[in-house]
């Protein structure tokens, strides 16, 4: 068992590196709570029902990007008859703040911030400072 | 390992079917469609097109109301640099939209005057053939040429193929440009190419292109050529029109009217 | 890697050599990351010219790689085996052509990270993505040939049967790379100095004499190096390749030239007038289009005389004219010349700039590296098979890595240029006997 030493050492470095994650929120006291989440005042139900936002928002707005631009159908009809527009900025945004309310969600689940929004407008940074 | 010339020739045909497969003439086919007279590829059931009275446009020299409306409903930046410019609807004079020639006597004012020009939503988009990735594609039911800015991959090649000098690229970053962003309209990002989409978001909420809605003199009629009944159609049952190149076989839908 | 370790020892002056494509290769990496994030801007290219270097190089380079057939079809199919050694050599220069076409094509896109989109969105009536099928068939053809043929003559094997048709498929594929590369060109219907049916054939000729002038100046580098010996035979014959298809291409040229001028056709002259009347002034696409010309002819006229074209001297004067000719036609002034004046009529100068030079150089330098590797592969295997098989062949008698070789060639152990072993040792284990 010449190559006891690197087996060895090769296992730690991979525990070590798969458990990476977890020693650096013990180092930096990351915060586990779930962030606040701004919902917005003047509603009380989103496009679709709340599990299956949270679950798949991001291929709801893929697929409303497709028929949107793609196929030239650009209304939304959703689970309860309401109609949206199929956009990002004038619908999402309407209810949501983007950054009080997306980008609060995603920097907590470590997604990356959309690329969407180099493109789509955040109306809330207006005058200015498109970012 | 001897091979004769005869052996040689037809592995080489082999080789050439292999990689122009049946596929590809197809495709090309369908691509190409049938401009011929009477040809068998139907026109699409609608054809949005435009004719610009150059005579009207002619009464507001100096005139950009069309351009303005265009640049602020799509946040089409304002880049200084001409080589990184934007264009969807632009002014160029006469002697530049057709040919020279037949311009060449004309008065140095009328010469100079300023034309309108944009996509010219083609019946057989060159750009539309080339693009790699389905990115750009003529509309069926409408006959736009649209434009897909989350598929481009910014390889350019719809801009080597328009002959007309239609699609701008971003070189740079449009937002830099951009003092006050339109939320109605997404902008662009950098490495994707853009042009004219005859307003498909107004159309489809049945609104006329805004170039169309700001013109004062009235001097852009937007509608469907496919109509014999449309005003488009009666216009150019009874005027005398041009088209650019329209030797290229594109078959451009912006008229010009003389 | 396969064979890898071959490359990874060598003389001082190799491993000089190889840190320096490296360190050059990172800096261009690092302006490219510049140019990732800056965008395009960066570059000459604009509105009007919006293709330019990065496009010209992919053009010319896969004409490189398509030449390799040159050498292919000899060997192969006409058994020529004083083309043994040339061949190998001939196919890892297409593996690295096609290769360095590859990465300009990324370079050059706007959004390299949807590049995957050409694949997942096929089009089949777009040539580009034939471009891509094409290109990448080829360089899998190509690396599938070089690394087999690598191993048989590493163990002194015949090479195996199945690989046969592979090298079959590999010349009409080869012809069918740059024919492709010119479909991009000449489909266009607004661009009337692309828009000609010769194209195609221009461009293949233009490649057969740039690629085998390339190859005979990295023949004789690499014997001058490593005293690695192609044959003399190889190398004449290659000579003549590239006079005929010099020939050929300005042939071609002529007749562009006559069509547009006599015809006076607008369209057609008012391109060729910037290119090679300098009318519009010093431009980089007017220096370029006469000096190239200039070049052109100059290049012909040792190549048609017999006598020169043997002395290696002039050789290497006259395929480095072929080369930095093509060069300059394909790699710069074709692409350039088709976007001015543009459909609207305007000329806008086109001048690279510095980070774009630095990137394409950088680019360049990496098909430089992999070129030394790969030629050290095989003439490490070589050199290894000679020794144990034929020790009649090496001059400088049994031999380690091609290290010591590179020293024994610097000694001055080696025979003179102009001696060549007997012409049966130009083969190698790849034929089969
Ligand atoms: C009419 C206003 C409205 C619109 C438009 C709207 N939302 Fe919502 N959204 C809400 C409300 C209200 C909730 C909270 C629902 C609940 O608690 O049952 C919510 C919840 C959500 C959640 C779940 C948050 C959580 O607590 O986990 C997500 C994700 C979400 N929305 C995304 C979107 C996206 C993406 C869009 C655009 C496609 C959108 N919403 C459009 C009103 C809206
Ligand atoms: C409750 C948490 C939560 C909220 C609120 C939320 N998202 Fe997400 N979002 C996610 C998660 C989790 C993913 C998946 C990330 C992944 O797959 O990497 C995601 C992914 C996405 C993606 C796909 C990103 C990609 O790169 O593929 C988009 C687009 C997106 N979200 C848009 C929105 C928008 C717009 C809003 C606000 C209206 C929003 N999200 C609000 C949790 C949330
Ligand atoms: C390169 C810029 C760009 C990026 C990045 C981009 N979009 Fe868009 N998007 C556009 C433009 C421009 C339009 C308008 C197209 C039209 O109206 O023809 C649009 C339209 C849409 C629409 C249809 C209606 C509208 O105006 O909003 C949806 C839905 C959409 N995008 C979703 C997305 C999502 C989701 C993402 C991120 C995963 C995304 N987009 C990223 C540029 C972009």
């Amino acid at each position: 068992m010449r190559d006891k030493f690197w087996i060895l050492g090769g296992l730690l470095l991979f525990v070590g590196v798969a458990t990476l994650p977890t020693w650096r929120d013990w180092e930096t006291h990351a915060n586990t709570r779930p962030p606040a989440l701004v919902l917005p005042a003047h509603a009380k139900q989103c496009v679709a029902p709340l599990d299956f936002m949270r679950g798949s928002h991001m291929q709801l707005l893929l697929d409303w990007r497709q028929s949107a631009v793609r196929e030239n159908n650009p209304t939304y009809v959703a689970y309860d008859g309401k109609t949206y527009p199929k956009s990002l900025t004038k619908t999402c945004l309407s209810c949501h703040d983007k950054r009080e309310f997306c980008d609060r969600c995603h920097d907590y689940v470590g997604a990356r911030t959309p690329y969407c929004w180099n493109c789509h407008v955040d109306p809330a940074l207006g005058k200015g400072a498109a970012r | 390992m001897k091979i004769t010339r005869k052996e040689f020739l037809k592995l080489s045909g082999a080789g050439l079917v292999l990689v122009f497969g049946g596929r590809e003439l197809a495709a090309l086919d369908r691509a190409a469609g049938a401009t011929f007279p009477g040809g068998a590829k139907p026109r699409p059931r609608k054809q949005w097109a435009m004719i610009v009275d150059t005579a009207k446009c002619a009464k507001e020299p100096g005139c950009t109301r069309c351009i303005e409306a265009c640049d602020a409903a799509h946040n089409i930046p304002a880049i200084p640099d001409k080589a990184h410019e934007i264009q969807w609807i632009w002014n160029e004079p006469a002697d530049v939209v057709f040919d020279e020639s037949d311009v060449q006597y004309l008065d140095a004012a009328r010469r100079d005057e300023q034309i309108p020009v944009l996509c010219n939503h083609c019946d057989q988009p060159p750009c539309v053939r080339v693009c790699p990735t389905g990115a750009t594609w003529k509309r069926e039911e409408d006959g736009i040429v649209m434009m897909d800015w989350h598929r481009c991959i910014g390889c350019r090649y719809c801009m080597a193929a328009c002959p007309y000098g239609a699609r701008s690229f971003n070189w740079v970053d449009p937002r830099a440009y951009l003092a006050n962003p339109n939320p109605d309209f997404p902008t662009r990002t950098l490495g994707v190419v853009e042009k004219c989409t005859f307003c498909s978001e107004r159309v489809v909420a049945g609104k006329l292109p805004a170039c169309v809605e700001a013109c004062p003199e009235k001097a852009l009629l937007f509608g469907d050529v496919n109509d014999p009944h449309s005003e488009v159609r009666e216009v150019l049952s009874e005027s005398y029109v041009l088209r650019r190149k329209p030797e290229l076989g594109t078959g451009p839908n912006i008229y010009y009217r003389i | 890697m396969f064979l890898f370790e071959k490359a990874l020892e060598g003389s001082r002056r190799y491993q000089l050599w190889v840190a320096g494509l490296v360190a050059f290769i990172g800096v261009a990496f690092v302006v490219y990351l510049h140019q990732l994030r800056y965008g395009l801007g960066i570059t000459g290219m604009s509105r009007n010219v919006s293709w330019g270097l990065y496009i010209g190089q992919f053009t010319f380079l896969v004409g490189i790689a398509a030449s390799a057939v040159m050498v292919v079809i000899p060997y192969y199919l006409h058994n020529r085996r004083e083309f043994g050694r040339m061949t190998i050599l001939g196919e890892s220069l297409a593996v690295a052509a096609v290769t360095m076409c590859l990465a300009f094509i990324l370079i050059d896109m706007g959004s390299p990270t949807r590049a995957l989109n050409v694949i997942l969105y096929p089009q089949f009536h777009s040539i580009m993505f034939w471009d891509m099928v094409s290109l990448s068939g080829y360089l899998f053809l190509n690396a599938i040939i070089t690394v087999n043929a690598l191993h048989a003559e590493q163990q002194n094997l015949p090479l195996a049967g199945w690989l046969s048709p592979v090298i079959r498929l590999s010349i009409p594929w080869a012809i069918s790379i740059h024919t492709v590369t010119a479909f991009l060109y000449c489909g266009l219907p607004g661009r009337m100095f692309w828009r000609t049916a010769v194209l195609a054939p221009r461009f293949l000729a233009s490649a057969f004499a740039a690629g085998p002038a390339l190859l005979i100046l990295l023949c004789l580098l690499a014997r001058k190096l490593t005293g690695y010996d192609v044959g003399k035979k190889a190398i004449d014959g290659l000579a003549v390749v590239v006079t005929y298809a010099m020939l050929a291409n300005v042939f071609l040229l002529m007749m562009e030239l006559f069509t547009a001028f006599y015809s006076h056709v607008p369209e057609l002259t008012e391109h060729l007038k910037l290119m090679y009347l300098g009318q519009g002034g010093p431009t980089l696409l007017g220096v370029f289009g006469q000096v190239s010309l200039l070049l052109m002819f100059a290049a012909l006229a040792p190549l048609l005389v017999p006598r020169l074209r043997r002395s290696e001297r002039w050789l290497t004067i006259a395929c480095a004219a072929v080369f930095t000719s093509l060069w300059m036609d394909k790699g710069v002034c074709l692409v350039v010349c088709g976007f001015s004046p543009s459909p609207l009529g305007a000329v806008t100068s086109y001048v690279p700039t510095l980070p774009e030079v630095t990137i394409t150089l950088g680019v360049w330098a990496a098909g430089a590296l992999m070129i030394t590797v790969f030629y050290k592969i095989a003439i490490a295997v070589n050199a290894e098979e000679g020794a144990e098989h034929s020790p009649t062949y090496e001059p400088g008698g049994a031999r380690g890595p091609v290290g010591s070789a590179a020293h024994a060639s610097q000694a001055g152990v080696l025979s003179s240029p102009g001696q060549f072993p007997a012409s049966g040792d130009g083969t190698s284990g790849r034929d089969r006997r």
